[in-house]
């Protein structure tokens, strides 16, 4: 049996190991290479993997690595498990993946820490492929802390800056809480199950025996660890300030394939969720208001990189709409049209960055689309496909989505197609905006800013328009019909059929409303912008401020924890409890020796009384108890 | 009778030993101490009627022999630094 499914996991891990061993002494070109051309490479193994499962007619192949550990009859192995879904997922990560290594090559060259940059982002790159190759949950797992801990370490990547490393620090803890429920629901599949294999899982589930355990209550558990990894409110509030690190990785892991992890681990794991009503439904409520909620703050930022970070939580919660009306597929459909789109776009932001020198306000930008027109066409080109312009990628998923949001025999309503189509409209609306702050109107930016103005180097130009043409034409290949045959659709009454042209109708409506609207709004350098924020003047603070979440968060967690800490743990139990009977315990010993040191004077005399003391006393004993 | 003497011997050393701060007084009473060890070792050997009390006894002059040996010139030394045989001296090496 041949190791391919290792090979693909191993070889990034290669690359971070010879980049972060030697990359150092050995040289740009040399990191350079080793650092794309292995996730290249196992883009290639991927694509071989990919066409045997086709010519295998579809059955999963499944490779064990290595026997972790044999516990009784209970049998824990690095297994690794390739079907549709993993290879589609395993195409996006390590395609994307390489698009963005490639990307990396022009933007970082000034970086001092070149090899380092490298290293963790093929570290990244094999844990997300641990996460999605992984048969068990356990194997899954550790790809899914690893990529928390790569997210990490490249979220804090200039760390000189405390506020960078405060990020990465609040992304870690963040997905900490969510890591809880997760391992809660590990436990409580391998109590009910004794198995771990997500595969026999999926299977005890929908055999005629459903297993002694609530699919709901596994459900939500294993959700609370998604909303974790995938940003969902709660535990959102770490994606955006992940924007700190560079570009690339907020374009590769908070956009494209990290964040779409916990949206992978509910799809692979249909099966419980089929059976799991309750826990559906949670998933579609907290998937569709996450959406809007983050679609409104979007329209209020002004940092190119928060608006899309908060574009990406809209989206994400898209996804999870998808998962929770039980269109698995159509979800993992938009997590594939979203890696490109999203991945041009930050791709596109990091262009229009380092042509600015590192401006990231769009207040202080405008006119750049005759400046840098590769950059300009290709951002275009993206947010049209996000915003679900016709005929371009995102309108195909997103329409999906509506469409079973409207019409799911498993949880669709009215109600959440029309949040859903809402948050359309301002996803279409703040992205148009975005665009013509960025590039047209006048130029707002400082003379010596604008005199610096360049187009980036091919290695990012040529990235960025694979993944505008990828993202304009990747709707037509339908990786919901592909996935069909293992994440079955949702079946849909018969008399909400009628409906289906006029939805696709209306979301396009929608979509060319919200580019109307932005057009509109933005398209008089701002005057009615301005008009509308003095209007309303407590909203736009709101929104502005994000809702306060994190202030919020602060108030009621953060500061009685704090509190917690101080005066009960610190003050009494750790100085009062613990030090005060160490201290205690500490001078009755040294009280004790001084009184005995006494008897140690060094008079010979003294001693031999003591003898002579020892022996009458020994010598009684004996006389009594002999 | 025998025994007694002996038990007043090993008495009479320890009172020494303990009581008097000329080191060589010391040392005889150890001598005196071990000499009333072995008059009871050989009454012993002659009460159980064995010789191996008898050969103990030998052993004890030996030992006795070699640690006189080398506790008075250990005594000369001491002498020499502190020019007297007072023993309480020497109370400050104390560890």
């Amino acid at each position: 049996m041949s190791h391919l499914l290792a090979l693909i996991v191993v070889l990034p891990l290669a690359g971070f190991l010879l980049n972060g061993l030697a990359g150092n002494r050995l040289g740009k070109a040399f990191v350079s290479t080793v650092g794309c051309g292995l996730p290249i490479l196992a883009f290639a193994v991927a694509v071989k993997c990919l066409v045997d499962l086709q010519a295998a007619g579809g059955a999963p192949r499944i490779e064990v690595a290595y026997t972790w550990a044999a516990i009784g009859d209970s049998l824990f192995e690095i297994a690794f498990y390739f079907d549709a879904l993993t290879a589609v997922m395993v195409l996006i990560v390590t395609g994307v993946g390489s698009l963005i290594h490639i990307y990396s090559i022009g933007y970082m060259k000034a970086d001092s820490s070149y090899a380092r940059y490298y290293a963790y982002l093929n570290l990244f790159l094999f844990f997300m492929l641990l996460l999605v190759l992984g048969r068990s949950m356990l194997v899954l797992f550790v790809g899914w802390e690893g990529v928390g801990l790569a997210s990490y370490l490249l979220i804090g990547f200039w760390f000189e800056d405390p506020d960078k490393a405060r990020a990465g620090k609040k992304a870690f803890i963040t997905n900490r809480i969510g890591d809880a429920g997760f391992l809660l629901g590990m436990f409580l599949v391998y109590q009910a199950l004794g198995t771990l294999d997500m595969d026999r899982i999926n299977a005890a589930f929908m055999g005629t025996s459903p297993p002694a355990v609530s699919a709901s209550l596994l459900g939500i558990l294993l959700f609370i660890g998604a909303s974790g990894k995938s940003a969902q409110i709660p535990l959102y509030v770490w994606l955006p300030d992940a924007m700190a690190g560079p570009t690339p990785v907020s374009a590769l892991i908070h956009a494209a394939t990290m964040v779409t992890g916990g949206v992978y681990l509910v799809a692979r794991l249909s099966g419980v969720y089929m059976h799991a009503p309750e826990a559906s439904a949670v998933i579609a409520a907290v998937g569709v208001f996450t959406a809007l909620f983050a679609a409104t703050i979007a329209v209020a930022q002004n940092d190119i990189k928060k608006v899309l970070a908060y574009s990406t939580i809209s989206q994400l919660g898209f996804m999870f709409v998808a998962l929770g009306v039980g269109a698995y597929g159509v979800a993992i459909f938009h997590v594939y049209t979203h890696a490109f789109f999203k991945a041009c776009l930050f791709l596109g932001a990091g262009s229009v960055i380092h042509a600015l020198g590192g401006e990231q306000d769009i207040r202080k930008m405008g006119g750049l689309a005759r400046r840098i027109p590769v950059t300009f066409a290709t951002f275009a080109v993206a947010t049209a496909a996000i915003a679900g312009i016709p005929p371009l990628a995102g309108f195909f998923s997103k329409d999906e989505i509506l469409w079973y949001a409207f019409a799911s025999s498993h949880g669709g309503s009215p109600l959440l197609f029309a949040v859903a189509a809402t948050t359309a409209l301002l996803t279409a609306f703040y992205m148009f905006r975005l665009l013509w702050l960025t590039f047209f109107g006048r130029s707002r930016m400082t003379p010596e800013v604008e005199h610096h103005v360049h187009e980036s180097p091919l290695s990012m130009t040529g990235v960025l328009v694979v993944l505008a043409v990828l993202s304009a034409i990747g709707g037509f290949l339908s990786i919901p019909h592909y996935l069909a045959p293992m994440l079955p659709l949702p079946e849909v009454a018969h008399e909400l059929e009628y409906f289906e042209t006029p939805l696709v109708v209306m979301s396009v409506v929608v979509a060319f409303a919200g580019l109307a609207a932005a057009a509109f709004v933005y398209g008089d350098a701002g005057a009615r912008a301005e008009a509308l924020r003095r209007r309303f003047p407590g909203l736009y603070r709101v929104l502005c401020g994000k809702y306060f979440v994190d202030e919020a968060y602060d108030a009621l967690i953060a500061r009685p924890l704090y509190w917690i800490s101080d005066r009960v743990f610190l003050r009494i139990g750790d100085r009062q409890l613990f030090d005060g009977t160490l201290h205690g315990l500490a001078a009755l010993g040294r009280r004790t020796a001084g009184g005995l040191s006494r008897v140690q004077n060094g008079s010979l005399h003294l001693y031999a009384l003591f003898v002579l003391l020892g022996i009458i006393a020994s010598l009684a004993w004996g006389w009594r108890h002999g | 009778m025998l025994i007694a003497t002996s038990i007043a011997l090993f008495a009479l050393g320890l009172l020494g030993v303990i009581v008097r701060r000329n080191v060589l007084v010391m040392l005889m009473c150890m001598e005196l101490m071990l000499n009333g060890v072995n008059l009871s070792l050989v009454t012993f050997a002659q009460q159980q009627a064995t010789a191996a009390g008898a050969v103990l006894v030998l052993l004890v002059f030996v030992v006795a022999a070699a640690e006189i040996a080398i506790a008075i010139p250990i005594v000369l030394l001491l002498v020499r630094r502190k020019d007297g045989l007072d023993l309480d001296a020497y109370a400050e090496l104390k560890g």
